[in-house]
């Protein structure tokens, strides 16, 4: 079976850590990432970009709405999501804007962290 | 001696900063895809130019020597940023890019309208996009942009900051958009445009300078998309708006400071070169076969200003080309001056029925120009105690001096009703 973990936190508080406190933070994911990946539990995670760098897709009547921002109504819940490598942003915008969940709901687009 | 070289330099510095500001910035910016780091860069190429120029000279071709400091900086800055593994791999990348470039160094491309669909992208938050075209491309600093906005330098500084972090982080692409995507993307930039222009037209009588440079910047731009994308008919239809517009600056004030209206305006004082660059860029547009927002406001201007030939505006013209407007966009301002246009075309009572209609629209309720046509029309066919109340709700909703007083003055001449 397998199972995804969403993990939802508090990015401003995060941001106003001081560098110590991140660092410990940090340190403590990738003990937990290396404690998955030798039980043979991971199959894939990604940190993500701030939600500032997010821009979220709706299609209504066959227009697609490109909106800057994270999605933020709590109308709908997160059902599922594809992770997709693209040039650019346009790209992942017309993905994102002929999925099908982009016509009844919303589709976000936020980018993976790469050093 | 020391101090002429350093005021030539400094001269010369700011002269092709500001003609060749954008086109720096938007080469670097395009091969960087990194706004931040190549503002950086070409900074530290304008300092350097500052120290060296008065000693050396001003080169013969600034424009190719700051690019080249701005592009050593730019990869300085790079590997002072990136320690890691992949830091030599990503350097290599960048130092290729630049320099493939630097071959022929005498004609810098031009990324600006790259640059400017970057900074309007349907992503970037609307309200930050005009600003960001005047910051990449004018080199406007941030609190310049935030007195010109009305907002506070520090919350402006940090938008911009934000969304240029975003146009990295999300690698928005510098390109502009192909043929079937143009109408969809072009709107936002045109509308950027527009906003810098309206926010320079809202200080009339051109006491501040700032402002009043917003609405010349803003034909710059347009001049400058028009150049760059001659094909495309609201891109010309924009700049006819905007010259049409500014044609008429002088006459909307009289020696007092007072506000005058358009219909009382003296057409001697319009700007006939402007005018008529105005109707050369809506006739362009007109032949290109396509419609849109900006050429029907042109046209509306175009028939407004016809009354320097015929003593009149065609208001029976511009009524439909309102008509047109309001199906196109829906907005109940365009609702407003239609009402106004067919009072003037069929009479008072028929404008007022259409004011009515449009009322139907909440938002009217706060909106200053409405109570002040209501009242105007109200004041024609007679009921002035309607009249005096609408005007009364027109001078509390007016921020800008100069219209409340000449509100006030109509409000005080209702007297004899004036049979229409």
């Amino acid at each position: 079976m397998k199972y995804m973990l969403l993990i939802y936190g508090n990015e401003g508080e995060w941001q106003a850590l001081p560098k110590s406190e991140t660092d410990q933070r940090m340190a403590a994911y990738r003990a937990y990432t290396d404690a998955m990946i030798t039980a043979g539990a991971m199959t894939a995670g990604d940190r993500l970009r701030h939600s500032d760098a997010a821009t979220t897709v709706r299609v209504a009547n066959g227009k697609t709405n490109v909106l800057n921002g994270p999605y933020a109504e709590t109308r709908e819940q997160l059902g599922g999501y594809y992770l997709i490598d693209v040039p650019d942003l346009d790209a992942a915008l017309s993905w994102a804007a002929r999925c099908p969940g982009a016509s009844h709901g919303a589709v976000e687009v936020r980018p993976i962290w790469e050093r | 001696m020391a101090q002429e070289g350093d005021r030539d330099a400094r001269g010369a510095a700011e002269r092709t900063a500001r003609q060749g500001y954008g086109k720096l910035l938007a080469f670097l910016a395009h091969r960087m895809r990194d706004v931040t780091a190549a503002e950086d860069a070409l900074a530290e190429a304008f300092a350097a130019a500052l120290v060296d120029w008065p000693a050396g000279g001003v080169p013969d071709n600034p424009e190719a020597w700051l690019l080249t400091v701005a592009r050593r900086k730019a990869i300085d800055a790079q590997r002072r940023r990136r320690r890691g593994e992949d830091a030599a791999g990503h350097l290599q990348l960048l130092t290729d890019e630049l320099a493939a470039d630097a071959a022929g160094d005498a004609q810098i491309p031009d990324h600006r309208l790259a640059l400017i669909f970057a900074c309007a992208h349907p992503a970037i938050d609307p309200a930050i996009r005009a600003p960001l075209i005047l910051q990449t491309v004018l080199g406007f600093d941030a609190a310049t942009i935030a007195s010109a906005f009305l907002v506070a330098p520090a919350a402006m500084s940090q938008r911009l900051v934000r969304a240029k972090a975003k146009i990295r982080q999300a690698r928005i692409p510098f390109r502009v958009p192909e043929r079937t995507e143009m109408q969809d993307r072009i709107a936002p930039v045109l509308e950027a445009i527009y906003a810098t222009f309206s926010e320079g037209w809202s200080d009339p009588a051109g006491t501040e300078t700032r402002r009043r440079n917003l609405a010349d910047e803003a034909i710059w731009l347009g001049r400058l998309l028009a150049s760059l994308l001659p094909n495309e008919p609201e891109a010309l239809g924009l700049l006819a708006l905007m010259l049409f517009a500014e044609a008429r600056r002088c006459a909307r004030r009289n020696g007092a400071g007072d506000y005058v209206p358009l219909a009382e305006q003296d057409p001697g004082l319009w700007d006939e070169r402007l005018i008529d660059a105005a109707e050369t860029a809506l006739l362009q547009a007109s032949r290109m076969g396509a419609i849109g927002r900006y050429q029907l406001e042109a046209a509306v201007q175009s028939a407004h200003v016809v009354r320097r030939r015929t003593g009149s505006s065609d208001w029976a013209a511009i009524a439909r080309l309102y008509e047109v407007l309001i199906a196109l966009t829906a907005s109940p301002v365009v609702a407003i001056n239609r009402a106004i246009a067919v009072a003037e075309a069929e009479g008072s009572k028929a404008g007022l029925r259409l004011l009515d209609a449009a009322a139907a629209d909440a938002r009217l309720a706060e909106y200053q120009p409405y109570w002040a046509a209501r009242a105007e029309l109200l004041a024609r066919i007679g009921d002035i105690a309607a009249a005096a109340e609408a005007y009364q709700l027109a001078i509390g909703l007016e921020a800008d001096p100069a219209i409340r007083r000449f509100l006030q003055q109509r409000h005080n001449a209702l007297r004899a009703p004036a049979v229409d």
